[in-house]
């Protein structure tokens, strides 16, 4: 898996294409990216690269937080270096507020702590994955979480417009089986849209466009990768 | 609206603004893709309704083909609409001249504005 972004959430809005067409995009500013930490096989046990996106203000940011983008001097830090460890290296940049690894194939993806990414890794590649937190519901009828039908507005409904109606049999099995859909909290989990067109790249602005909606509300953070989402090739088995 | 958002809205409006007035009557020229071959059409009429904003503008040309009211709506910023041109301009004391839908014939008139020139 190559690395990919970090991003905000920016928006929704239409564009034209080239043929005239009206396109509903997503726009994500994405970056820039700061290479915080390599992951090796040898030290962690696997491969990843960590990346940072965003500043959080050093007066707002925690002790740990500021180290962990810069050196900073410390007893233990004194000790650490008089007994001869070797401190990790640093990509030396502000604290960020969004920090996510990103799992590689090998070590050999070319990256170096403090290296900065923007959109400019996804060029040329025509569809990606955008990870979010969706919005959060809170505890959700039914009718919103499971989009059932309710029942019906009339014709001696009472009360129960909005209700699941029955959750199962009677004297057997005599209990409710597991998995059961019901009402309860919905949404503010992680959410993956798969399969987004890249429509534009602005390099300059660190923006990305992709086709279609992206989870979360305007603002929030996103993740986004190549997608995995092989495309069918031609005479392979159809979907009947 | 983020201002990031309003630079990519921007990036899809068209070089040069339509100008048009509500009550103008104009010719509108479209692209029209026919097999493979691309031609303009153009639809005539009375633009009574201007709605949207950024590039979900839109405006609405009504028109009277055979006795029968024909309306149309048109992309402000589509790269579709190729040249607007207007024929005459029509005084009008409103945004949205819904009135014409219930009127026929002569009725359906606008009394000629003369406008100002442009400095």
């Amino acid at each position: 898996m190559p690395v990919g972004l970090l991003g905000r959430k920016i928006g929704m809005t239409q564009i034209h294409d080239d043929e005239g067409r009206l396109l509903p995009v997503t726009v994500i500013e994405a970056g820039p990216c700061v290479v915080l930490a390599l992951r090796t096989r040898d030290r962690e046990g696997y491969d990843a690269v960590q990346i940072g996106f965003d500043d959080k203000p050093r007066k707002r940011a925690i002790r740990s937080e500021r180290g962990h983008v810069a050196a900073i001097q410390s007893k233990r830090q004194r000790q650490r270096q008089a007994a001869g460890v070797e401190a990790p290296p640093r990509a030396d940049c502000e604290p960020k507020r969004f920090i996510r690894e990103f799992r590689t194939d090998g070590e050999d993806h070319g990256l170096e702590i403090g290296q900065t990414l923007g959109p400019a890794l996804f060029d040329g590649v025509t569809f990606v994955d955008v990870i979010g937190t969706n919005k959060g519901r809170g505890f959700a009828g039914v009718m919103k979480r499971h989009n059932f039908s309710g029942q019906g507005a009339s014709h001696g409904v009472k009360r129960v417009h909005r209700h699941p109606g029955s959750i199962g049999m009677s004297a057997d099995p005599s209990r409710v089986f597991k998995g059961t859909r019901m009402a309860g909290h919905y949404g503010n989990a992680r959410n993956t849209m798969r399969h987004l067109r890249v429509v534009r790249i602005e390099q300059d602005s660190n923006l990305l466009l992709v086709k279609g909606a992206v989870p979360g509300p305007v603002g929030g953070y996103v993740m986004i990768r190549h997608t995995t989402k092989r495309r069918r090739k031609a005479g392979e088995g159809t979907t009947s | 609206m983020h201002a990031l958002l309003k630079k990519v809205e921007e990036s899809s409006y068209r070089a040069e603004p339509l100008e048009f007035e509500i009550g103008d009557e104009v010719d509108v020229h479209t692209r029209i893709l026919e097999g493979n071959k691309e031609r303009i059409q153009i639809f005539n009429g009375v633009v009574i309704a201007r709605s949207g904003s950024g590039t979900r503008e839109m405006f609405t040309v009504r028109r009277i083909v055979g006795g029968e009211g024909v309306e149309r709506m048109f992309p402000v910023h589509s790269p579709k609409v190729a040249k607007l041109e207007v024929k005459r301009h029509g005084r009008v004391r409103r945004a949205k001249l819904f009135y014409l839908r219930g009127r026929k014939g002569k009725a359906t008139r606008l009394r000629e504005r003369r406008p100002k020139a442009r400095s």
